[in-house]
């Protein structure tokens, strides 16, 4: 009886879910459904595989990879200044307790800007610039840029601050200057860990790089668009078939890179 | 007799700063080889957008956007927007965790010496499914689906289930296998060995793991509607592509508002769980 109650609890619950979401299994079997799904799907194959094409694919993917590697570049230009400007650990006030006001408010005003570069979606981003600068790959290099340096910046900030300060403390007593502190003290003690995050993040921004190029940000994406639209299977094919194999390449190269970090 | 070792520590050269013995050397070069070649290779067009002409019509570009659209009707247009959002990203986790765990249980060898004939064959679709972003399975799914929100559900629910579907498979095949050990040497089927031993044991980790997809598939689902799946991300292509930057800078409004509530709320969730 219970269970009874239960499962009519959620149905309750997801009544008005199905509705929101229009959510209508049965339009996907319906005959005009059915019959360009069919024919869509039936054009994957055989996926298209010559040489002209397959140039044009192998240009968009190292494209793809570029604007991530550009972008991750520039968010570090982003993170490193404003992880450094805003970690707890640099603070010299705070050796003795708590942090004076000021250097306590302006830290967390750059941790707000840290935060809304991250919430926006890297996708805004991208349909923001691809208005102001146009078409192609420089859009696609920003949007990574800002929403991975917010990313890059808050985390490095995370990590800075997690780790043992007794080092980092002892030199800013000692009269170390902040830099050097960071260059002697944290830096040598978390390389590891930020690295790998960095690598991380770096495989992430290939994917989402990926996801850019859908609203005109160049790319792997961009093309599959255009396919898409289209209806060339077989271009969609074997563009999915490539970006899944460097999906999982990216995937090797950062967990071998991170083993190898320990 | 062994010589006294010196009280200071004799000369050394600093290492070299490049050794062809050095692995982390290596790693570096190549590295930057990559930054250099991604750079050298992208015609970015960073003069046309540090110019001076280019900085003036990015202001007036975000100008564009005061004052943001606040009008009731809107405003009520937007809400009914994040409430699809919500519902996408809610539906679709929980298709997702149905049919992960459906999945999940051929992909898994439950003991040791379990043929598990299939676990080859559905660990290549979950990871199919996995490798493809939400946003191009919604691109794709449009064709069949149709414009709306039901094609970024199906979407949400086709990646996720890719995800969750690996998680649990792990989460089944490292639970300690005592307990099912027990049941199955007493001549228990294995259907109620999964249902009375394993399951019992995961269930907890299946649930934060779908909890955790489910604040992720939030995020996601504002934005899918860019290709036209509906929720805040179709509004919002919708009005940029007709330039109505007003109506555009209510949307983002609320789409950072969303994304900033569900990261406070998981914030203190597990703040209070892990307490």
């Amino acid at each position: 009886m219970s269970r009874l109650g239960w499962g009519l609890a959620l149905l309750v619950i997801c009544w008005p879910l199905l509705v929101a979401t229009e959510f209508k299994p049965w339009t996907l079997f319906d005959a005009a459904s059915r019959k360009s799904s069919w024919a869509f799907i039936k054009s994957f194959f055989p996926p298209v595989v010559n040489s002209e094409f397959m140039l044009l694919v192998l240009r968009e993917t190292w494209r793809t990879v570029a604007i991530a590697t550009a972008g991750i570049t520039l968010g570090l230009l982003i993170a490193i200044p404003l992880t450094l400007l805003s970690t707890r650990v640099l603070s010299v006030s705070a050796l003795s307790g708590r942090m004076a006001t000021l250097p306590f408010v302006f830290r967390q005003i750059l941790r707000i800007v840290l935060i809304m570069l991250r919430s926006v979606p890297e996708l805004v981003w991208a349909l923001i610039f691809v208005r102001v600068v146009g078409l192609g790959p420089t859009a696609g290099v920003i949007a990574i840029a800002l929403t991975y340096g917010g990313m890059l910046g808050k985390v490095y900030a995370e990590i800075l601050e997690s780790g043992e300060s007794h080092a980092s403390a002892s030199l800013l007593r000692n009269g170390a200057t902040r830099m050097q502190t960071f260059f002697y003290g944290l830096l040598p003690q978390n390389a590891a860990e930020l690295t790998s995050y960095t690598v991380y993040r770096w495989e992430c921004a290939i994917r989402s790089s990926v996801v850019l190029g859908f609203v005109g940000a160049g790319g792997l994406g961009q093309q599959m668009d255009n396919s898409m639209k289209m209806f060339n299977g077989g271009e969609v094919a074997t563009m999915l078939l490539v970006f899944i194999a460097l999906v999982a390449l990216a995937d090797a190269i950062s967990a071998w890179l991170r083993r190898e970090l320990g | 007799m062994t010589t006294p070792s010196a009280a200071n520590q004799p000369f050394r050269l600093p290492p070299p700063l490049f050794s062809a013995r050095c692995r982390g050397c290596w790693c570096v070069a190549a590295i930057v080889v990559l930054v250099v070649a991604s750079f050298a290779s992208l015609d970015l067009k960073w003069s046309a957008f540090f110019s001076a002409e280019s900085g003036a019509s990015t202001l007036r570009f975000a100008k564009e956007f005061f004052p943001p659209d606040l009008s009731p009707a809107f405003v009520s247009k937007v809400w009914i927007g994040t409430l699809e959002t919500l519902a996408m990203s809610l539906l679709g986790t929980m298709l997702a965790a149905v049919f992960g765990v459906l999945l999940a249980v051929p992909a898994s060898r439950f003991y040791a010496g379990d043929p598990a004939r299939l676990r080859g064959l559905t660990r290549l679709i979950l990871n199919a499914l996995r490798a493809i972003p939400e946003l191009v399975w919604a691109a794709l799914l449009l064709i069949s689906a149709g414009l709306g929100p039901f094609a970024g559900t199906l979407a949400l629910a086709f990646h996720t289930t890719g995800v969750l579907g690996r998680l649990f498979a792990e989460a089944i095949e490292n639970a300690p296998p005592e307990p099912g050990f027990a049941l199955r040497a007493q001549g228990v089927g294995t259907v109620r060995v999964f249902l009375y031993a394993t399951l019992p044991q995961v269930l907890p980790q299946m649930m934060s793991y779908t909890l955790y997809r489910w604040e992720n598939n939030i995020r996601a689902a504002a934005v899918l509607g860019v290709v036209g799946a509906g929720g805040l991300g179709q509004l919002l292509s919708f009005h940029m592509g007709l330039f109505q930057m007003g109506k555009t800078a209510t949307i983002l409004f609320a789409m950072i508002c969303l994304v900033a509530l569900v990261d406070v709320t998981s914030y203190v969730l597990r703040r209070v769980m892990t307490r």
